[in-house]
């Protein structure tokens, strides 16, 4: 079985104070290959401690995450990132941020050269090619981070909301772009936002996280990542089924947030 | 705005009128991009020292034992490249004051910066070394004179190992302070990609690191021409340092004050050059 297994996962942070944090509680979750998962929740659920995991930087207090039927248990190239910003080298050039991961690899240079090329194409930046990362706007800066990801043709693509320091308008474009790179790719996606209209347009399939302790609340299985593919993303983001969606898990999201504060104030 | 009459652009560049952009800001007080470069009296007060500098010369107002006078200093100029100072060409006493700063810097890079690294990098070498760096950081180095006197006497070692010592806890704190500046989601970047710990050294903490450790050759640098000349002042024969020193003992104000000058040009001339190499070398400096 390919995918990723995520197999009862608890992540215990103690803190240096004493008393301890229950980042992840018996987290459990299957995501078969070339799925798209978009993960949301409230701030304190345990996503981004949950995508570390994932991604290798952190070891879980119990439980194991398996990729290909290989226990993960550090970094690796098979396992690709995304950060939200700030996670390129600013002392490359576009070109040689993409070609970072071949380069350390010691591939041919004329092969990753043309993919380089390639890869600049898809994502629309085959002119920036020679300008230094620092000049590009923070639009363009992610797309070299999505290209400079899949220039090392990684198995899964980790993303920790790469979309979340961008303007509106970029954002909408940029979501089309993964979308696009996910259909051209067939990659596996974990996806974590904080937007819950991007998590239900980009997701196939849609985890809801709760926080203290950091458990998955609800999963949905979603048509709307298929529709985008078809339909313009204002349409399906307009349409009654979406916006059903949208207003049904913000309520949720809002009744955690609540309850925090709530047991904040008690 | 209509019926005010605009500056000329002479008076712009003088920085005695608003441009066009300051023009329009109604709040300028607490504004210090509204302050304007004032170069028109930078100018005035050059011409007004120098103009004082001649008028007391030509009227004998200061006693060239305390001052001397233009005509005279401008005479000990021309014999100093000429002739040199006390059988040493004035090239040479520069030469080798920018000699030892140099091997200083070097030395103190060559020693500190691998030492920083290992201190942002390591438990035990910051465990080991986090005592003594912190402990000579705010030691000026001239009070190490005397000891160092001591162990080396008075040669050319004493003064390049004194500028190495005054280089080296500037470069390893720099170096030290670049490698933990570097941002945890670039090393996390570069493990996904498949770095190794050497490729991560390398190419990620390595070039992360490299403007604080420009900044800490451009201190050092300046740190050690200070030192150098303090140096030359206690025991030296040659060097800009030691020729004021000396030409005091022969009551020669006027090489004093030209030595005085030549210092200064020079650490002016060290510093811009240090902010040139940098916007060359390091152009994503503050980018990141």
């Amino acid at each position: 079985m390919t995918g990723i297994i995520i197999d009862t996962v608890s992540m215990v942070f103690t803190l240096p104070g004493g008393g301890e944090v229950h980042a992840l509680n018996n987290v459990s979750l299957d995501i078969k290959e070339g799925e798209l998962v978009s993960v949301l929740g409230p701030s304190g659920c345990g996503k981004t401690t949950l995508l570390n995991i994932v991604a290798g930087f952190l070891a879980p207090t119990s439980g194991e995450v398996r990729l290909n039927n290989h226990v993960v248990k550090g970094p690796g190239s098979e396992r690709g990132m995304v950060f939200q910003q700030g996670a390129l080298f600013e002392w490359l050039t576009v070109e040689q941020n993409v070609a970072f991961g071949p380069n350390m690899a010691g591939k041919p240079k004329a092969e990753t050269a043309r993919k380089v090329e390639h890869l600049l194409d898809t994502v629309g930046l085959s002119d920036f090619g020679e300008k230094p990362v620092y000049q590009l706007s923070g639009g363009m800066q992610q797309r070299v981070a999505l290209a400079r990801c899949l220039a090392n043709d990684p198995d899964v693509i980790l993303m920790d909301e790469p979309l979340g320091a961008l303007d509106a308008l970029t954002r909408e474009k940029m979501q089309g772009l993964v979308l696009k790179l996910w259909k051209e790719t067939g990659k596996t996606i974990i996806l974590i936002t904080h937007s819950v209209e991007e998590a239900l347009f980009l997701g196939e399939k849609l985890i809801v996280m709760a926080p203290r302790p950091g458990r998955i609340e609800k999963i949905y299985e979603l048509p709307f990542a298929e529709q985008g593919m078809t339909m313009s993303p204002r349409d399906v983001k307009a349409s009654v089924d979406f916006v059903e969606k949208r207003e049904e898990i913000l309520s949720m999201i809002w009744e955690m947030e609540e309850e925090i504060m709530g047991q904040a104030t008690a | 705005m209509k019926d005010k009459k605009q500056p000329s652009d002479v008076a712009i560049w003088l920085g005695i009128a608003d441009n066009t952009f300051t023009r329009q800001k109604t709040v300028k007080f607490g504004d210090a991009s509204a302050v304007n470069s004032g170069r028109f009296y930078s100018i005035l007060i050059v011409f007004a020292l120098g103009a004082l500098w001649v008028l007391s010369s030509v009227m004998g107002l200061v006693e060239p034992f305390f001052w001397p006078t233009i005509g005279g200093t401008w005479d000990r100029l021309y014999l100093l490249v000429t002739e040199g100072f006390r059988n040493t060409s004035l090239w040479e006493h520069i030469g080798i004051s920018v000699y030892r700063v140099i091997s200083g810097v070097l030395y103190g890079s060559l020693v500190g910066i691998p030492l920083g690294f290992a201190m942002g990098l390591s438990s035990t070498a910051r465990g080991l070394f986090d005592p003594i760096v912190e402990f000579m950081r705010p030691i000026p180095p001239l009070a190490l004179i005397p000891l160092i006197i001591l162990w080396f006497g008075i040669d050319e070692v004493a003064k390049i190992f004194l500028l190495f010592l005054a280089s080296l806890f500037i470069m390893t704190i720099a170096a030290r302070s670049g490698v933990s500046s570097v941002r945890i989601s670039k090393v996390h970047a570069a493990y996904s990609l498949g770095a190794s710990k050497l490729q991560i050294l390398r190419h990620v903490i390595l070039p992360n690191a490299l403007p604080e450790i420009f900044t800490g050759l451009r201190t050092s640098m300046g740190v050690c021409w200070g030192t150098v000349v303090a140096a030359e002042l206690v025991a030296a024969d040659k060097g800009v340092g030691s020729m004021i020193m000396i030409a005091k003992n022969f009551l020669q104000t006027d090489t004093v004050v030209i030595g005085i000058i030549i210092i200064g040009v020079i650490g002016y001339a060290i510093e811009m050059l240090m902010r040139f190499l940098e916007r060359r070398l390091i152009p994503w400096k503050g980018k990141g």
